[in-house]
């Protein structure tokens, strides 16, 4: 029966890894009636062995995106990048005047412009820390799938 | 006229969208975004579902499916901005295990409090959940039930929630998971000005000369009004930026002056600069002699733990908030122990950087916003030091003015306006009414037309009162609401977990995803979420912004609202209220709960025919039940300085900041010119307080209820990351937020990770004497913790580190302190 309606439950669902507990801590009663959740199974009084350590992805080409304004996924890794008061790495390859030369992904027209939508002839400083909005991606699958789907245009 | 108006807000949201998109388009023109109409796409704003900043989004709809969403250019806040979290919003109602039917624990057909989660119907559903309420009702009265609410609820669903605990089954026990995040800023603002909010608004951004974070990690949990500070910090070269952390974080790479203290001892940094401003004559007389008096807080309050704990039972005065007077020269005398030298060696901040900060203050000619979120206020001594900021404001008079500003951030997207405005606390009534004065529950009953007395004089259960009870048995029927709290409260093993699994008691867990909440719950309701229905969200800076539903919700699932109005109508009203208070209003007699509380000619006051096509919750009550919640609720605060304008306008604005008079929004409070409170000639009035002045109390540096020892040697502090919100429940179903960051990591300085023989990567364990862990050590990346100090996040549910975290509260405000607790940690 429980295993019946896990299946039930989580169709189609990746839950990555199989679950491996050490120690059961002693409280009456646990028992998570078959349901998963993005712990899995696992029982909530077992102590859950750690996943793998992920990676962030190396190079790679620019990753699709689902929807206009969808901001871009940065497809590298950023590891001693410095983006401080100080000094902004990103933008020695994203910013126009580097990014032909870089060969990198020009950064968009929307961040010339201020608060008040006066267009800049430099980044607005409100666009200054790229990683608000820009993230890496770890070489990862997917705790559970995600249906959203791209407008037609876009498939 | 409404059909006009709203094809205008439709036009202009995809003008906005337009705008956005570099395109010039006239009203008229909005088909050019879509060639037919297939491929067209219908936008419409919401405020986004995450935190307490209060972005305004555009959300782009087709064929019943959220396809987009963009930051909205018209809205104030955020300007067409969001954060990475807020750019994925079009991907959070679509993880494939969405909920879509209610869930019961069953063996042999029948419910089983050891039996397997098996799908039940909604009549089923609420047919056994109404039995255990009914039972225990009848066993221990009104107390034995209770529910877990939510700063993420819309204003309507907490206010439906408060009126049918405190009123309906006549039990305080509610409160809402902001108990966790914002009581604290709460009870700095009753005491220290008599009325809940922030005075000023984000407004403050564009005008201050300095900022001070005080324990808040902006950069990362309010993305959006970081990049408001960094417009301004960049643009204008004289502006500075300290922050203040007990480990440096994002925020610091933007720091002028970088302060990384020794936990706790944020008490004493903020007692040296009020010494500092006094010791160099730089206190504002005109204003501190106008409107402000000088009290001293009673000390040795006790840490909020059980009554039984030691501690307690040690306190000379455990849980008393009382404040006394005192003169200026008292309180000189009290504040002059807290010396630079002293201060430097308590804290760990060299003197130059304290007295680089305390500058900032007392320079009249530089204005300073303050800023703090959970590290101020998840502290045993929170209430206090929220005071301890304003009391610096206040001795130089920099409040209520542009960018002269202290300011309380908080975490969730309704915190202010459905937990403190709407007052889903235990203790709390809308607009600032608490249950325990006779003169504010008449209020609240007269407005909700119920006989006196209905409404219990005595605070419920607060949150981690309510995991004591349940453990204990004293609360038996328990529903758990828009918030995952097994995940988000202290001490998970040794309360949380034990009071769900309680034999005795019946655990109900509304969500849309199976959390780890429904993992330990008995009935699991599948509900909608976001724009599948219609509601309104208050941000920190008292702005109400309102959004319509916009698909229908996921087949089987239904809204917050909805469970509750239905569940009510479970219950006569016999069955909750004893015959004397029925004997004084007979009329009620054969009525259910919910035709008492939610038929009373106010909620159901506006037509199905005001509402839009798309309202699933007005629809299945016949009426326009968010309009009539709304509008009853306004009531409260209309003309006593909480004023909301008219529900419609809400739909037309991109939010307004209350107190809105006469159609007009409040910038900044209790200031003259700009507050319609204040009377002319005043200058400043502090009205939430009898006499118009706002107090400066005197608190001591007292130590933190556990400290680390030989054994348990590190500080564990927790707290959150940017791309997943809270317990992570819907941004690690989107894929590009969960590969942004797969994992809770435990950051550790590198010196402490070679002590332990640790390399980055490598599995620890971390245990405190309540419980233990298991996860990944970091030692290098987004935090950079001190030596003896350790940061773990809390949204992985696969690292509960709440198992470890301690249930020691403020006594005052009963927020838990979950940035301190003593661990060790050895390599597995």
């Amino acid at each position: 029966m429980k295993q019946v309606l896990i299946a039930l439950l989580v169709t189609g669902a990746l839950y990555s890894l199989p679950v491996q507990s050490t120690e059961v801590a002693n409280i009456e009663n646990v028992n998570n009636g078959g349901v998963a959740s993005l712990r899995g199974i696992t029982e909530l009084d077992t102590t859950r062995k750690a996943d793998p350590m992920k990676r962030v992805e190396k190079d790679r080409s620019p990753i699709d995106r689902d929807y206009v304004y969808q901001p871009p996924l940065i497809p590298h890794q950023t590891r001693h990048y410095e983006v401080s008061l100080n000094a902004n790495k990103c933008l020695s390859c994203h910013s126009w005047k580097y990014a032909g030369e870089m060969g990198a992904t020009k950064i968009s027209v929307t961040h010339y412009q201020s608060r008040e939508g006066q267009v800049l002839s430099d980044v607005s400083p409100r666009r200054y820390f790229c990683l608000q909005c820009h993230v890496t991606q770890a070489d990862a699958a997917p705790l559970v799938e995600n249906e959203f789907k791209r407008v037609d245009s876009l498939r | 006229m409404k059909l006009t108006r709203r094809a205008l807000i439709k036009a202009n949201a995809a003008a906005s969208a337009a705008a956005l998109a570099g395109v010039n388009l006239s009203v008229s023109a909005t088909n050019l975004i879509a060639s037919s109409d297939e491929t067209k796409i219908k936008w419409d704003k919401a405020p986004c579902r995450f935190c307490g900043t209060g972005c305004s989004v555009l959300v782009g709809t087709q064929d019943g499916r959220v396809v987009a969403t963009q930051g909205d250019p018209e809205a104030p806040v955020n300007k067409g901005l969001n954060c990475v979290k807020g750019y994925f919003l079009s991907k959070i109602m679509y993880g494939k295990d969405r909920l879509t039917t209610p869930l019961l624990r069953m063996k042999n057909g029948q419910y089983d409090k050891d039996g397997d989660f098996a799908p039940v119907s909604w009549d089923q559903a609420f047919d056994v959940m109404a039995d255990k309420w009914k039972a225990a009702l009848k066993a221990k009265g009104a107390t034995s039930v209770g529910m877990f609410g939510s700063g993420q609820w819309t204003v309507m669903e907490g206010y439906a929630a408060s009126k049918l605990m405190k009123a309906g089954f006549r039990s305080n026990n509610i409160d809402p998971n902001a108990r966790h995040c914002m009581a604290s800023a709460v009870g700095g603002f009753m005491r220290t000005f008599g009325i809940d909010e922030p005075m000023g608004c984000y407004d403050d951004f564009e005008h201050a000369d300095a900022f001070v974070l005080w324990g808040s990690n902006m950069a990362e949990m309010h993305p959006i009004l970081w990049t408001r500070l960094t417009d301004r910090r960049l643009s204008h070269p004289h502006v500075r930026v300290s922050v203040l952390s007990t480990f440096k974080h994002r925020s610091f790479e933007l720091a002028d002056n970088e302060i990384v203290f020794t936990p706790q001892t944020d008490l004493a940094i903020a007692n040296y600069i009020a010494n500092y401003i006094i010791e160099t004559d730089a206190v504002n007389w005109e204003f501190v002699n106008k409107h402000t008096h000088f009290k001293r807080a009673t000390t040795d309050i006790g840490y909020g733990l059980r009554n039984e704990h030691p501690m307690q039972k040690a306190a000379a005065n455990p849980n008393s908030g009382k404040m006394h007077p005192m003169t200026f020269e008292e309180y000189k005398a009290s504040v002059a122990e807290y010396s630079v030298e002293k201060v430097s060696q308590l804290s760990g901040v060299s003197e130059e950087k304290l007295i680089t900060l305390a500058k900032l203050y007392a320079d009249p000619k530089t204005k300073v916003m303050s800023l703090w979120t959970m590290g101020m206020n998840q502290h045993t001594r929170g209430v206090w030091m929220n005071s301890l900021v304003y009391n610096i404001h206040l001795l130089v008079g920099k409040i209520s003015q542009p960018g002269n500003s202290p300011f309380s951030l908080t975490g969730q997207p309704s915190a202010c306006g459905t937990a403190r405005e709407v007052g889903t606390f235990s203790h709390r009534l809308p607009a600032d009414l608490v249950v325990t004065k006779k003169e504010h529950r008449d209020i609240a009953e007269k407005i909700w037309k119920l006989p006196e007395g209905t409404i219990p004089a005595k605070p419920g259960f607060h949150a981690v009162e309510q995991h004591r009870r349940l453990k204990d048995g004293d609360m038996n029927a328990y529903w758990v609401m828009c918030n995952n709290n097994m995940q988000a409260a202290p001490n998970l093993m040794e309360e949380g977990l034990p009071g769900y699994r309680n034999p005795e008691n019946f655990i109900v867990c509304s969500d849309p995803y199976p959390t780890v909440t429904a993992q330990a719950a008995d009935l699991i309701l599948p509900t909608a979420m976001w724009v599948e229905k219609e509601g309104a969200y208050g941000n920190a800076e008292r702005r109400t912004q309102a959004w319509y539903q916009q698909v229908k919700p996921i087949e089987g699932a239904k809204s917050d609202l909805w469970q509750l109005l239905e569940f009510s109508k479970r219950f006569n009203i016999e069955d909750v209220w004893p015959e004397d208070l029925l004997a004084s209003m007979p009329e009620y007699r054969g009525k259910t709960v919910y035709d008492v509380l939610y038929r009373n000619q106010q909620v159901d006051a506006f037509p199905l025919s005001e509402a839009q096509e798309l309202n699933d919750d007005a629809r299945d009550q016949g009426f326009y039940v968010q309009k009539g919640l709304f509008e009853e609720y306004a009531a409260f605060g209309r003309g006593h300085g909480h004023d909301l304008a008219p529900y419609d306008r809400y739909h037309q604005e991109r939010g307004l900041r209350w107190p809105v008079v006469n159609g007009k929004e409040t910038q900044w409070r209790f200031a003259e010119g700009s507050d319609p409170y204040v009377e002319k000639g005043t200058g400043f009035q502090f009205y939430g307080k009898p006499d118009n002045k706002a107090n400066i109390i005197f608190a001591p540096y007292e130590q933190p209820p556990e400290v680390p020892n030989e054994e348990y040697d590190l500080w564990l502090c927790t707290g959150r990351v940017l791309e997943h919100w809270h317990s992570g429940t819907m941004t690690r179903r989107v894929p590009e937020l969960y590969r942004a960051v797969p994992d809770a990591l435990c950051y550790i300085h590198p010196e402490d990770a070679a002590k332990r023989n640790l390399r980055r990567g490598d599995e620890v364990l971390i245990e405190s004497v309540r419980g233990e862990v298991r996860c990944r050590v970091e030692t290098r990346g987004r935090n950079r913790p001190p030596e003896g100090l350790v940061f773990v996040p809390w949204f992985d549910a696969r690292v509960l580190i709440n198992k470890v975290t301690l249930d020691a509260t403020d006594p005052l405000s009963k927020q838990t302190d979950f940035k301190k607790c003593a661990v060790k940690i050895s390599k597995v």
